[in-house]
C-alpha cells in the first residue's frame, strides 16, 4: 500500500513531465519593472484570452532585474522604467530595441492616522525628508503649506525600494532636478544609498505600498495605480510652475504632453514645465533584441508588443489607472517594433 | 562548589517554582505553534474554495482567481526532485551501510551533515549557476535540482540507518541460501528497510514543500498553467510570498489561504511519516 | 543498537551482478560527493571577481552602494549576527527549560503530545512564519512589545529610536520561534541519554528532583545542549524568507533593535535576480559564500559536540 502511494506519486510526476510539450502554446517570458506590473498583468491576461495559443508570463522583479535577466537572455523581453544606457547596451552584446509601453506617475503616498485631509508637500520639502533634514510630520516646513491640518508629532518613516527599481530612478531623478545637494550627495539611479536615518526598504512597488500601509508615519513613492487600487492617500505636490497638483492620470498626461518627443536617450519628463504637469512622471520601456534568438517566438513577441502599444493594448491602461501613451509616442513605438526581425 | 545548607521547605518551593517555569516554557513553545496555526486557519479558511484550488491567478484588480497552477507546479517540482533524489540518496545510503568504515565513508557522512546545514538560499545560487545561467532561462527543473540537494542529506543518513537496522541474521540467511550480495540487498534487505526509508522520503518532501528561498531565482513563477519543467513555473510557496508582500487585500487573503494549504500539506506528510514509522516499529517487534 | 558489520565481512563482491551492483553504489555515492564539492566550487567561482576586487576588506566595509559599485558586507553580517543572537538567546532559554520539563518532569501523557506539538513547530514552512511575522508579530511589536520595552529600557541605545514593527527585534523573535524545536528536541535527547544512575545517586543524596535536574543532569549534558544551541544557531544564520519579510531591508548598522536591518540571506533573496553589473552579482554570491562557510563551521562544531554526548547515530 505504501509502495503504491510512492508509485502513484512517481507516475503522476512522470506523466506530468511528459505530457507537456503536447499542449505547448508559445510562452513568452518577461521580467522587470513592478511599475508596469498591474498594467501588464491586465493587458497580457486580455491578450491571452483573445489569443489562447500565446501566453505572456511577466514577473515583477524590478527594472534592474529586468535589464539583468534580459541581458543574460533568461527572458524574452525586459521591462524597465529607465531605458538601458550605453554601458548596459554594450553589455547586451547585440542590437536592442527600446520601446515605450506605458506612462505613469510615482505618487508620494503616506500613512498618517487621524489625518483626513490630503497633505501638501513642496518639492524642496520632499528632498529634505529624503535627505533626513525634516524628521517629524509637524515640522514647520510641512505645517507652513498645510494650514488647518492637525499634523501629528510623529517621526517620518521614509520607505524606499530595496530592489533595483525604475520607480526609484524616476523619483531620484526628480529629487536631483530639484536639489543640487541631492544630485551631488546621492545622485540618480535605480538603487541608491538612501541617506535618511529612519528609512525602511521594501521589495517592489507592492512591497513599498504594503510597508506604508502597515507603518504609521510612513511616506514613500509608489506607482499611481498601486495607490489608487489600495485607496491610499497620496500627497499633492507643488510642480515647477508652482501649482499644486495631485497624482492623477490627467496630470501625468499633462507632464507627458510637455515633451512630445521622447527617445531612449532623452526620456526624462520629471519636474516638467506646465501648470498641470505632475512632477514625478515617467515612461516605462520594454527592451527586446532586434534579432531574437528564436524565430518562432520572435513572431509571437512582435505580435504581442505591436498589440500592446497600439490602441487596443493601450485601452487597457485606463482601466488600471495608467495613462495611455500619447498618439505620437504610440506611433514611434510601433515604428521601433517594426525593426524587429521576425 | 559550596552548597549552603538550606531548609528543605525552601528547597522544595524553589524546585516547584523551577518546575512551573519549565512547564511554562514547554507550554509557551507549544502555544506558539497553536497561535500560528490557529491564526493561519482563521485567516485562510475563508478564501479556500473550489475556485481557489483550481483556477489561475487573476490579474490585479480582478477579484477571484486561485492558485491551481501553483499547486500543480509544487507537485511537478517536488515530483522531479524526488525522482532525482531517491536514487542518489539511496545508493549513497547503501554505500555507507555496506562499506561504512574508513576515512572515505566518514568524509561522506560529514559532507552529508554539512549539506543539511547549508542555507537553502545558497543552494538556490548553486542551482542558478549550474542550470539557469548556462541554459539561459529559468525553469522548474532548476528548482527541482535545488530541492533535490535539500532532500539528499535526510535520505542519505536515514537510508543508511534503515539498512543497518535490518538484523544481520536476515542478511546472513539470504546469503546462506545462495543469494548474491546484490540480490540479497535489493530483494531482502531493502524491502525490510522500506518503511523507514519511505518515512524519510515523506519527511524530505515535507521539508521542501514550503521551501521558498531557492525558488526566487529558479522556478521564478508564472501566471499560467505551466507543465513544461523546462519553463518558469508557478509554485505555491512562491505565490504565498509574492502575495504576502503585495498591498492588495484580495491577494493577502489568498496568501493566508495558500499558507493554510502549505501547512496542511506539511502536517499531513509529517504525521504520515510518524504513523508509518510507528507501524514499522511495531512490525519489527512482532 | 545497530549492528555495525557490513556485508563485506560476510561475503565479497565477486559475481558480475555483485560487481555491477557495487559499481552502481559507488557511482551514486561519488555523484553525491561531487554535488557537494561542486556547490562549493561554484560559489567560489561566482564570488571570485568580488573577492579579487574587494579583498578581505569586503567583510568589514559597510557601504552597499550599487551605483558606485562599492560593496561591503558588514551591515549584513551585523544584521545576521544580531538577529541570530536574539533568536538563540530566546530559544535557548525556552528550549532548554522545555527539554528539562519534557524529559524529567512531565508525565508521559503530557510529554508525548507536548513534544509532538513542539516538533511540529519545526515543520511549519518558513514562508508561513514570515506571513505571520509580517501581519501579526510586526504590528504587535510596533504597538505593544516595542513601546513596553522602550518604556522600561528606552535609556539604553538598544531600545531607542522609532519603532517600525519590522526590524532586528521582530526578525529575532521569529527566528527564536523557528529554532525552539531544534533546541528542545536535541536537548531532550541529550538529557535522556544521561544515565539514570546519576539521577538516582543525586536523589539518594537527598537532592530534590529540580536540584537533580539543574545541578546534576544539565551540567552532565551541557556539551550536548550547547551543541544543540549551536546547531540551532546555524539554522538561524541561514534562514531567508521569514527574515526577509520582517527585517526591513536596509543595509545599515544601528544600535537600536527596533531599527530595520538586512541579513546576508535576505540581501541575496531581494537583490540577486536584479543585480545589473557583474561585480554586483559577484558580491552577492560572495555573501552566499560567507554564509556557506559560516554554516559549515557552525554545523561541524555542533555535530562534534552532540556526538560527544549522544553518539553519532
Amino acid at each position: 500500500m505504501r509502495a503504491s502511494l510512492v508509485r502513484g506519486l512517481t507516475t503522476a510526476a512522470i506523466v506530468g513531465a511528459l505530457t507537456l510539450p503536447a499542449i505547448a502554446a508559445t510562452q513568452l517570458t518577461g521580467a522587470g519593472s513592478s511599475f508596469d506590473y498591474p498594467f501588464f498583468s491586465k493587458a497580457f491576461y486580455i491578450y491571452s484570452q483573445k489569443n489562447p495559443d500565446v501566453t505572456v508570463n511577466y514577473q515583477s522583479i524590478g527594472s534592474g532585474g529586468g535589464i539583468q535577466q534580459f541581458t543574460a537572455k533568461n527572458v524574452d523581453f525586459g521591462a524597465t522604467d529607465v531605458p538601458m544606457n550605453a554601458q548596459e547596451l554594450a553589455r547586451a552584446g547585440q542590437p536592442v530595441l527600446q520601446i515605450p509601453v506605458a506612462l505613469g506617475g510615482a505618487a508620494v503616498a503616506y500613512n498618517l492616522p487621524g489625518v483626513s485631509q490630503t497633505i501638501r508637500l513642496t518639492r524642496e520639502t520632499i528632498v529634505d525628508i529624503y535627505l533626513g533634514k525634516v524628521l517629524k510630520w509637524n515640522d514647520p516646513a510641512i505645517a507652513k503649506v498645510n494650514h488647518g491640518v492637525n499634523l501629528p508629532d510623529m517621526p517620518i518613516v521614509v520607505v524606499h525600494r530595496s530592489d533595483g527599481s525604475g520607480t526609484s530612478y524616476i523619483f531620484t531623478d526628480f529629487l536631483s532636478h530639484v536639489s543640487g545637494e541631492w544630485k551631488s550627495k546621492v545622485g540618480t539611479g535605480k538603487s541608491v544609498s538612501w541617506p535618511a536615518p529612519s528609512a525602511v526598504g521594501a521589495k517592489g512597488n507592492e512591497g513599498v505600498a504594503g510597508q506604508i500601509r502597515s507603518t504609521p508615519g510612513a511616506i514613500g513613492y509608489v506607482e499611481l495605480a498601486y495607490v489608487i487600487e489600495n485607496h491610499m492617500p497620496a500627497a499633492t505636490l507643488q510642480n515647477r510652475a508652482g501649482k499644486w497638483v495631485a497624482c492623477t492620470p490627467e496630470n501625468v498626461a499633462a507632464a507627458a504632453a510637455s515633451k512630445p518627443e521622447v527617445s531612449a536617450t532623452n526620456f526624462s519628463i520629471v519636474d516638467a514645465p506646465g501648470a498641470n504637469s505632475y512632477p514625478v512622471s515617467g515612461y516605462s520601456w520594454v527592451v527586446v533584441y532586434k534579432k531574437p534568438a528564436d524565430a518562432g517566438r520572435a513572431k509571437a513577441l512582435y505580435d504581442v508588443l505591436s498589440w500592446l502599444v497600439g490602441p487596443s493594448g493601450q485601452s487597457n491602461a485606463k482601466s488600471v489607472d495608467y495613462v495611455p501613451l500619447p498618439v505620437n509616442v504610440q506611433n514611434a513605438a510601433s515604428a521601433t517594433i517594426r525593426q524587429m526581425q521576425r | 562548589m559550596s552548597v549552603k545548607y538550606q531548609r528543605l521547605g525552601f528547597r522544595r518551593a524553589y524546585g516547584a517554582f523551577g518546575t512551573m517555569l519549565a512547564l511554562f516554557c514547554a507550554a509557551l513553545a507549544a502555544a506558539a505553534l497553536l497561535a500560528i496555526l490557529g491564526y493561519v486557519v482563521v485567516q485562510g479558511i475563508g478564501a479556500i474554495n473550489w475556485a481557489f484550488l483550481t483556477q489561475l491567478p487573476h490579474p490585479v484588480g480582478v477579484p477571484g482567481g486561485g492558485v491551481g497552477n501553483g499547486i500543480l507546479g509544487t507537485i511537478i517540482v517536488i515530483g522531479i526532485a524526488t525522482l532525482m533524489a531517491v536514487p542518489v540518496g539511496l545508493l549513497t545510503g547503501i554505500y555507507l551501510a555496506l562499506f561504512g568504515r574508513g576515512a572515505i565513508p566518514e568524509a561522506l557522512r560529514f559532507l552529508s551533515d554539512v549539506l543539511s546545514g547549508v542555507p537553502s538560499i545558497a543552494i538556490g545560487l548553486f542551482a542558478y549557476a549550474v542550470l539557469v545561467a548556462p541554459l539561459k532561462h529559468f525553469s522548474a527543473f532548476s528548482a527541482s535540482f535545488a530541492f533535490m540537494m535539500l532532500m539528499l542529506p535526510l535520505l542519505v543518513r536515514t537510508s543508511e540507518q534503515a539498512i543497518r537496522s535490518v538484523p544481520q541474521t536476515v542478511r546472513e540467511g539470504a546469503l546462506a541460501l545462495g543469494m548474491s550480495n546484490f540480490r540479497a540487498t535489493v530483494f531482502i534487505v531493502l524491502p525490510t528497510a522500506r518503511p523507514a526509508i519511505i518515512t524519510a522520503l515523506l519527511l524530505a518532501i515535507a521539508r521542501v514543500t514550503g521551501e521558498t528561498a531557492p525558488l526566487l531565482f529558479t522556478a521564478f513563477g508564472s501566471q499560467f498553467w505551466e507543465k513544461n519543467p523546462n519553463n518558469p513555473m508557478a509554485v505555491l510557496a512562491l505565490q504565498v510570498f509574492n502575495y504576502a508582500i503585495s498591498p492588495y487585500p484580495n491577494w493577502q487573503a489568498q496568501a493566508w489561504a495558500g499558507a493554510l494549504l502549505l501547512v496542511v500539506a506539511v502536517l499531513i506528510l509529517s504525521l504520515g511519516a510518524r504513523l508509518m514509522l510507528r507501524n514499522a516499529m511495531r512490525g519489527l517487534d512482532s | 543498537m545497530s549492528t555495525d558489520t557490513g556485508f563485506r565481512r560476510v561475503a565479497r563482491f565477486v559475481s558480475p551482478a555483485d560487481r555491477g551492483f557495487a559499481a552502481v553504489v559507488y557511482g551514486g555515492s561519488i555523484l553525491f560527493a561531487l554535488l557537494i564539492v561542486a556547490l562549493f566550487v561554484e560559489l567560489v567561482i561566482g564570488a571570485w571577481p568580488s573577492i579579487v576586487a574587494f579583498g578581505p576588506s569586503f567583510i568589514w566595509k559597510s557601504s552597499w552602494d550599487p551605483i558606485t559599485s562599492k560593496f561591503g558586507a558588514l551591515p549584513m553580517i551585523y544584521g545576521t549576527v544580531v538577529t541570530s543572537f536574539i533568536g538563540i538567546a530566546l530559544a535557548a532559554f525556552v528550549g532548554i527549560m522545555a527539554a528539562v520539563f519534557l524529559s524529567d518532569f512531565a508525565p508521559r501523557w503530557l510529554a508525548t503530545p507536548l513534544s509532538f506539538l513542539i516538533e511540529l513547530l519545526a515543520a511549519v514552512p518558513s514562508v508561513v512564519y514570515g506571513l505571520w511575522g509580517l501581519f501579526v508579530l510586526s504590528p504587535f511589536v510596533r504597538t505593544t512589545i516595542g513601546p513596553a520595552l522602550q518604556h522600561v529600557l528606552g535609556w539604553t541605545p538598544l531600545f531607542s529610536g522609532p519603532i517600525y514593527g519590522v526590524g532586528l527585534l521582530t526578525a529575532g523573535i521569529i527566528l527564536a520561534l523557528m529554532i525552539v524545536p531544534t533546541v528542545t528536541a536535541i536537548s531532550r535527547d541529550v538529557i535522556a541519554a544521561i544515565p539514570r544512575d546519576l539521577r538516582e545517586a543525586s536523589m539518594a543524596l537527598g537532592a530534590t528532583k529540580w536540584e537533580t535536574a539543574t545541578r546534576v543532569v544539565l551540567p552532565a549534558a551541557r556539551v550536548g545542549i550547547f551543541g544543540a544551541c549551536i546547531l540551532a544557531l546555524g539554522r538561524a544564520l541561514g534562514e531567508t524568507i521569514a527574515v526577509t519579510m520582517v527585517i526591513g531591508n536596509r543595509p545599515q548598522i544601528s544600535a537600536s533593535l527596533f531599527a530595520p536591518s538586512y541579513t546576508l540571506a535576505s540581501v541575496i533573496a531581494n537583490e540577486f535576480t536584479e543585480a545589473t553589473t557583474s561585480i554586483y552579482i559577484s558580491a552577492l554570491i560572495e555573501l552566499g559564500l560567507i554564509l556557506f562557510v559560516v554554516s559549515i563551521v557552525v554545523n561541524a562544531l555542533a555535530r562534534v559536540m552532540i556526538w560527544s554526548v549522544r553518539g553519532s547515530r
